[in-house]
């Protein structure tokens, strides 16, 4: 049950084989057991939980069920759900909570899934590791002492762990793909504007996105059906056509053609990665698939401009959490700045503060030109590498992240180290474009260390998610790397 | 020596709509606190702006009432400051790109008295030049009474939509300053866009204010805060003018500030310097597609516009040969434009200069005694014109209608009934005033010798008494005519 397609647990429902009840139970249950061990839940209420498969019972009963209707999800702690806690793996939000549900999860409420819990989350969204969440950092399936990636690290290990059927993430600058990576998992953020933002907690407005992660490219696909939709409370969700992002699944890859960006097999990668994507490649090759070398010029500013960028829309949109009328307020102050200066030093954690005051500093005047604007240029010029790009090729494949999971500490000296791990993700969020992450191998082990999934990313031009998705899954089809569970569980 | 007064307002008019302006909630002033303040008001995590497309037209509307240019695409940006009436720590603002650009208000100019008053006493008209409009939502309210050392917070105004008019330094008195922020008050309703209502707050002024010698570089600028009445706005810019010349004459310099005016004393006070303002780390903000006008949407808007008071006041003069003095106060608001256009509709063009003579008389004397405005008027244009009508065929006399109008406005009803009812129907029969007339001058042989021999002043003496033998009835005219043709034997 615990290895079954989200297709396949549906039928099951339905067939009346098990009932929601039972399956959240069994979840519920493997939460409690291994929930300790990996910290992927930040909360769990059995009894909210409960509730919801008996109501989906009652719809697979009636006959009114949909695809996924009684099937236990984890939301990513960032999504407001009606009266769960919702922190966003703060401090400040410890209490929190939330009044009102997220598109997203009255997107999953609506379709009868079931809301295991709440997984757990770099603080705000602002980590690669999970080592940044106030409720303390998630542990990797396939090895404990290393990190699931971050930020949506509580939903991958969750996903990879068994923990749920499958998970929601956000991803701003890679937060669905390099966990999803790190964990052995799928995961995919869709185009721009494709999922409502409304009730997801702002990090970066302008390239934060909501996606699913599971563990196949077909489980995506039925995810995404869900959650995606226009929404008019977001004004930048896109109105569009409902599309079924199943569709294309089975399409042979004959004459797909592959873009290899020369600049994310240079200096940085690890040896271990680039085996095992040469490896993924050459099994495209042998789907059928044609393989084109490209150019992203433009890529090696993705970084230093997503890091103006992004903290300075994450200064302003953090600035409600002032301690006034909701969230943490300091016990001890003496006037008003006091109260805010407190509030916000306790209520925030280091790199939550770090990039806050990056943020304030580029849109400071006398600064705002040189960074903020600057950097909105050298945007548009990474948006159109992809542009001439997808001229060349159908899709274009590479690694997730430059290396395996790292041990947990290891780069937490060192934002910078930390912040390349996004450095093939975060173009793709600078441009809006949809990119995903699949399993495509590991690392060898060393020194008694086992070795650590491997994840391919696969980007797409805009709304290509369908194309994507039959590229995942076609691969998936002739390989197995998605079907493996990390053993230690 | 002498000083020139120079002079800039920032106007902040809050828009007619229902709702806020980036969400749902009701805008109506005068709820209980924070019964209007919904998720978005009160910036819950998660919550997202939806732009209100009524504030869009309005600001359109006013845009093309001032022959601005209006931006086919304008963009809002975020203000950064931390305040508790201010839920998400910024203002969503337009900066750079406003949606509306420059355009222009020609104002008349009734000298005021006072040490700021332009030279001449004559009336005269100018045009104020408009830097620019954007729209703006309002914060909230800090309330500091009442709460015993604390700070109550109501945000039923928090999002309420603005219109912040910005003019350039082109006034250059007291009274050109309150007759611009006048004609822009009367013109913000005549669109119908702001109700105008300056207790409440719907329109409030900020007055730059600095002064400097003829020709010479313009002067250090101190900006009165939220005026909310023309009168405090000329006490405040006088004693500001005053303030600022004894201190230069004085040897001092004036320092750039924020001023706020206390009606009590009279006084200006510095709320902050220019040392303390804020940097607010404009940006545009990401949760809002920028705002694009199709020419379409202008089309529609600009069929909406009325008849405007410039050309309204320009026609009065052509083509019903009206003063400037009675075509500026019939166009001091569209309620007594629109009353006095219905008024010479039901009396014919030819009689309009006797509405104009009653509006502006009878009718807002009668309006200033009860305290009422136009709207609340209790006579119909239809009742004043059949009146008027009575008076231009001269059925009645002006103390018949004197009469007339006083019974109209306390217990309605038909003119014409009334001057049957009343028996106010005039003598005008050219006989019976002849008899009368002779009858009073064969009474009065001695008085009529004296008349004769060069006592012009006599006449008044022979008018009352001939009115007083007709029971204030004949024709004043007539009588007039036929006392003069008599007497003068």
């Amino acid at each position: 049950m615990l290895n079954s397609s989200l297709q396949q647990l549906g039928s099951a429902l339905r067939a009346g084989n098990i009932s929601s009840v039972e399956l959240t139970q069994l979840y519920l249950d493997r939460i409690a057991a291994l929930n300790p061990t990996l910290n992927a839940y930040i909360t769990t209420s059995a009894a909210t939980s409960l509730a919801q498969a008996r109501a989906a019972d009652a719809r697979l009963a009636d006959g009114t069920a949909q695809t996924l209707t009684g099937i236990p999800i984890a939301q990513k702690d960032i999504f407001c759900a009606k009266g769960w806690r919702t922190t966003c793996g703060s401090k400040m939000l410890e209490n929190f909570i939330a009044p009102y549900d997220a598109h997203v999860i009255a997107q999953f409420d609506n379709a009868g899934a079931v809301n295991l819990g709440k997984t757990n989350m770099d603080e705000f969204a602002m980590g690669s590791s999970n080592e940044t969440s106030y409720f303390g950092a998630v542990k990797n399936p396939w090895d404990t002492a290393r990190v699931p990636g971050g930020s949506s690290g509580g939903s991958a290990c969750a996903v990879a762990a068994r923990l749920c059927a499958a998970a929601t993430g956000t991803d701003t600058g890679g937060s669905i793909r390099q966990p999803a990576a790190l964990c052995g998992i799928s995961g995919i953020k869709p185009t721009y504007g494709t999922v409502s933002r409304y009730g997801m907690i702002a990090f970066a407005s302008s390239l934060d996105q909501a996606g699913p992660m599971a563990r196949s490219a077909e489980d995506l696909a039925l995810l995404l059906n869900t959650m995606t939709g226009f929404d008019e409370r977001d004004s930048t969700s896109l109105q569009r056509d409902k599309e079924d992002y199943a569709r294309d699944l089975n399409k042979p890859l004959a004459g797909l053609r592959v873009g290899l960006p020369k600049e994310f097999f240079a200096e940085g990668l690890s040896g271990d990665v680039g085996k095992a994507v040469e490896t993924a490649i050459a099994e495209y090759k042998k789907l059928g698939a044609s393989i084109v070398d490209i150019s992203l010029p433009n890529s090696k500013l993705a970084v230093p401009v997503y890091y103006v960028l992004a903290p300075a829309e994450a200064s302003s949109n953090l600035s409600r959490f002032d301690g006034v009328r909701y969230g943490y307020r300091a016990p001890d102050y003496t006037d008003l700045a006091d109260m805010y200066e407190k509030s916000r030093a306790q209520g925030f954690g280091a790199e939550v503060k770090r990039r806050i005051m990056i943020g304030t500093y580029v849109l400071s005047h006398g600064y705002y030109d040189a960074y903020y604007l600057q950097a909105q240029k050298i945007r548009r010029l990474i948006a159109q590498d992809f542009t001439d790009a997808f001229k060349q090729c159908d899709i274009i494949i590479g690694p997730t992240s430059p290396s395996t999971a790292f041990k947990l500490g290891e780069k937490g000296d060192d934002p910078v180290q930390m912040y390349l791990s996004d450095i093939y993700t975060i173009a793709v969020n600078l441009a809006g474009l949809p990119g995903m992450s699949i399993p495509c191998g590991f690392g060898a082990p060393n020194n008694g260390n086992p070795g650590m999934p491997v994840g391919l990313q696969i980007i797409g031009n805009y709304f290509a998610e369908a194309q994507m998705l039959n590229a995942a899954h076609q691969y998936q089809r002739a390989t197995d790397w998605h079907s493996l569970a990390p053993q230690v569980l | 020596m002498t000083w020139e007064i120079v002079i800039g307002l920032e106007v902040h008019a809050q828009l007619s709509t229902r709702s806020k302006i980036f969400s749902g909630a009701s805008a109506a002033f005068g709820a209980e606190p924070n019964t209007q303040a919904d998720a978005v008001s009160i910036a819950l995590p998660g919550v997202l702006p939806v732009l209100n497309k009524g504030a869009v037209e309005r600001a359109i509307k006013f845009g093309l009432a001032v022959g601005a240019h209006i931006a086919p695409r304008s963009v809002f940006a975020r203000k950064n400051y931390f305040y508790p009436d201010l839920p998400k720590g910024y203002q969503i603002s337009q900066f750079d790109l406003p949606v509306v650009g420059q355009g222009a208000l020609t104002i008349q100019i009734e000298p005021l008295s006072g040490p700021s008053t332009g030279s001449g006493l004559q009336p005269y008209e100018k045009v104020v030049r408009i830097t620019r409009a954007h729209l703006e939502e309002d914060a909230g309210k800090s309330l500091h009474e009442d709460f015993h050392g604390m700070t109550g917070i109501d945000l039923n105004r928090a999002g309420t939509p603005l219109l912040e008019i910005v003019s350039e330094p082109d006034m250059r008195s007291a009274a050109e300053a309150v007759a611009y922020a006048k004609a822009l008050h009367s013109l913000v309703r005549w669109i119908g866009i702001c109700d105008g209502n300056m207790q409440e707050g719907s329109f409030r002024c900020d007055v730059n204010v600095s002064v400097r010698r003829p020709g010479a570089e313009l002067g250090t600028r101190r900006e009165i805060k939220n005026l909310n009445s023309f009168k405090f706005m000329q006490q405040a810019i006088d004693y500001e003018v005053q303030w600022q010349i004894d201190t230069l004459e004085n040897g001092g310099k004036i320092q750039q500030a924020t001023i706020l005016f206390n009606p009590d004393t009279g006084e200006t006070r510095a709320m902050r310097s220019k040392e303390d303002a804020h940097d607010y780390r404009y940006f545009p903000d990401p949760d809002l597609l920028p705002l694009d006008i199709t020419p379409a949407l202008l089309e529609q808007v600009r069929a909406t516009l009325p008849e405007l008071p410039q050309a309204k006041r320009n026609r009065y003069i052509g083509e019903y040969a009206l003063t400037a003095y009675d075509a500026n106060n019939l166009t001091a608001s569209r309620e007594m434009a629109d009353f006095f256009d219905m008024c010479v509709t039901a009396v014919g063009p030819s009689n309009a200069k006797l509405c104009a003579n009653w509006l502006i008389g009878e009718v807002s004397a009668q309006l200033n005694r009860d305290a009422l405005d136009m709207a609340q008027c209790p006579i119909t244009a239809q009742q004043l014109g059949g009146m008027l009508l009575r008076i231009a065929d001269n059925t009645i006399s002006n103390s018949g209608a004197k009469e007339v109008f006083r019974t109209l406005w306390a217990d309605g009803g038909d003119a014409d009934m009334i001057i049957e009812a009343k028996g106010l129907k005039q003598v005008s029969d050219s006989g019976a005033i002849e008899a009368l007339v002779d009858g009073i001058i064969a009474d009065n042989a001695d008085k009529v010798a004296v008349y004769r021999s060069g006592k012009d002043k006599l006449f008044g003496f022979f008018v009352g008494l001939a009115m007083k033998a007709s029971k204030g009835k004949a024709n004043p005219a007539q009588l007039n005519e036929v006392l003069k043709r008599k007497l003068g034997g």
